[in-house]
């Protein structure tokens, strides 16, 4: 990959990642640590001619993106913790809707106010069950910035394909860290567009409507076909509807279109996993100290892996147990209380395998964190 | 066009009450809308939740139906993202002014030209006739069983204090009126509000002993005078009716234009 390097915190890998797939209408307000996602976008939309407005809220810049995508706008809101709790509701509109957007949860320790210029990974199970009522979720992550932008342009393209709120979980040690960012030339990357409606001005458009791969093709409001669009169940036209067949095909309609696709949608890196004895699974910043580990004992000869989860939500339940199939011990390493741990729990085949090292005090997890629990875990004592 | 070409006929019938106002106050914003000779497909309406909410499925516009009240919100994003839409936001009084109060000060202090049409009938409806911020201190609702003693907002005073840069209000038995109202509104560049009291009989009008819906639309028009009768010196109790504000001040999606160009022109 050539192209311009760059030396940028997180936030701005994030932003970059989103220009480049076409960003170009953003709603925000401010909290740590995503704050500078904002206040780059501020800075760069508007010479590209795209939109940027600081709402009264959380609830407010959710919904005035909703609203733009609808229009015909690739857009994004960014965030942490308490503001995400904000959002809620609305993603769930966005699901119900199916209004492509794409929402920036740089994780903070929470709950509530918590402390918010630390690190946490506390908010992945929020993610995928924040908002009320049975739904699907796509939720990625990343631990570097290169991935931080490879996984944004990602974020757009498979909402714009499945119709679908998208949710990057970064958290603050990746999102405030500088390092090289290598920004690839324009068409290095694919970009996915909006599927637009072929149904011509006059003949009944029918914006529910999926077609046989489950694709909705979209017509932007302003445009020549007038529909309805709300939150309720709503038949083939949008209008609402409380038939049971109604009600049950889009509720299906709305879990299969991700759900079916969970193995297409598993983004991951992998580090010596074919013959691992010990297999790591980790995420976001807690992988950084989790692959050094992997590296050190593997120069000592010690068969360590490392799977690196990029797509949290669907959890890829197969690939985690195939993965996991030939080793003897699954050491989940994350941020929180164990919340991806318990996934991989029900993925695998031996669960009493699985444990978790963590840290949940706002201190990134080291190195020598992970190794202390190693020892722990192999039954050498602390 | 004909009444009929600017409704859903598949969406009828509505599922307004009988003699509920809101009704009314669809009619007058048709008959707004034809008069203004806009086309249907540059209009955009943008409801929350609730009685009132409903009438954007009613009508043959890019119609979104989005959460309690969030509408201004989303309208916010659809006008700022595609300024050449006529954009059109009704709301009840507590989609308005309870949940959505942030969203409506915020959207009358960036001036961004969105019309909001407030159908006030001082109860939730929907949910089956609950006090809302417009009930007013010793009315009756199915939670104020012991009268209500949450004092209640002037929609106009507020909407006017966070800016709004033109402030009308009419009910729903001066129908003429509140059409002429509701068209000023559109045209206005800025953010519009238009507060129209309309009855609800089945739970304010009951609740409050005010009798049937014509009985209600009487009372309306007994306790709503002109702006600057006389007759309100006597009555300080009297509801005024009219345009309150109508002033110039930069509209929000016209001054991001300028901030593009800035943008582009630092480049």
């Amino acid at each position: 990959m050539k192209g311009i390097v760059k030396f940028v915190q997180g936030n701005e890998a994030c932003v970059e990642g989103a220009l480049y797939a076409g960003l170009d209408f953003f709603a925000g307000y401010p909290i740590t640590p995503s704050t500078e996602i904002a206040e780059h976008l501020s800075l760069r939309l508007p010479k590209g001619g795209g939109k940027f407005i600081q709402m009264e809220d959380e609830i407010a810049s959710i919904c005035a993106i909703i609203g733009a995508s609808l229009t015909g706008r690739k857009v994004m809101t960014a965030t942490s913790g308490p503001g995400f709790s904000l959002m809620q509701e609305a993603l769930g509109y966005a699901v119900m809707a199916e209004i492509p957007c794409v929402i920036v949860n740089v994780q903070r320790g929470g709950p509530s106010t918590g402390i918010p210029t630390h690190v946490s990974q506390g908010d992945v199970n929020q993610a995928r069950w924040g908002t009320h009522g049975d739904h699907a979720i796509v939720t990625l992550t990343a631990s570097n910035h290169q991935d931080v932008f490879a996984m944004t342009v990602e974020a757009f393209n498979i909402s714009e394909t499945y119709r679908t709120p998208v949710v990057l979980l970064f958290d603050e040690v990746v999102g405030h860290m500088r390092e090289r960012l290598v920004l690839p030339e324009p068409g290095e990357v694919p970009i996915v567009e909006r599927l637009k409606t072929s149904v011509k001005q006059g003949v009944d458009y029918h914006p529910y409507l999926p077609r046989e791969d489950g694709r909705l093709p979209m017509s932007d409001f302003g445009g020549v076909h007038r529909y309805n669009v709300t939150g309720l169940y709503h038949d083939m036209w949008g209008f609402p509807s409380d038939d049971p067949g109604v009600v049950h095909g889009l509720i299906r309609h709305l879990m299969d279109k991700i759900e079916n696709r969970t193995g297409q949608l598993a983004r991951f890196r992998e580090f010596y996993t074919e013959d691992a004895d010990c297999l790591l699974i980790s995420y976001g910043s807690a992988s950084r100290s989790a692959r050094h580990i992997v590296e050190r004992r593997r120069r000592r000869g010690e068969k360590f892996g490392l799977l690196e989860m990029l797509t949290l939500w669907p959890f890829p339940y197969d690939l985690v147990r195939q993965k996991a199939a030939g080793a003897r011990y699954i050491v989940v390493v994350e941020m929180n209380t164990g919340q991806i741990c318990q996934s991989v729990r029900l993925a695998v085949d031996r669960p009493e395998r699985v444990f978790l090292a963590n840290r949940i005090d706002g201190v990134l997890i080291s190195p020598t964190d992970i190794q202390r629990m190693l020892h722990v875990i192999h039954g050498r004592g602390v | 066009m004909a009444m009929k070409d600017y409704i859903r006929e598949r969406f009828f019938p509505h599922l307004w009450c009988a003699g509920c106002g809101h009704g009314i106050v669809l009619n007058g914003l048709i008959r707004a809308i034809e008069k203004l000779r806009i086309s249907k497909s540059d209009i955009v309406m943008v409801s929350g939740i609730g009685c009132s909410a409903r009438i954007t499925g009613y009508l043959d516009f890019h119609t979104m139906h989005t959460l309690h009240g969030r509408a201004l919100a989303f309208a916010t994003g659809i006008k700022l993202s595609r300024p050449e839409l006529r954009v059109i936001v009704p709301m009840g009084d507590g989609d308005a002014l309870a949940i959505g109060g942030n969203h409506f000060i915020h959207a009358a202090r960036r001036n961004i030209d969105i019309t909001a049409i407030v159908m006030n009938n001082r109860i939730y409806g929907m949910t089956g006739g609950q006090y809302s911020p417009l009930s007013g201190y010793g009315t009756m609702a199915s939670t104020a069983p012991y009268s209500n003693i949450d004092q209640s907002f002037d929609m106009v005073g507020l909407a006017a204090a966070a800016g709004a840069t033109f402030v009308a209000r009419s009910t729903t038995y001066h129908v003429y009126e509140m059409t002429e109202m509701i068209q000023e509104a559109i045209l206005h560049k800025g953010f519009s509000v238009v507060e129209i009291i309309s009855p609800c009989p089945t739970y304010f009008g009951r609740s409050n002993r005010q009798g049937d819906a014509v009985d209600m639309l009487k009372h309306m028009n007994k306790t709503t005078i002109p702006i600057g009768s006389t007759a309100k010196e006597e009555n300080p109790d009297l509801i005024e009716r009219g345009i309150f504000i109508r002033k110039e001040l930069p509209e929000y999606c016209s001054a991001y234009d300028a901030v593009i160009h800035r943008a582009m022109e630092g480049k």
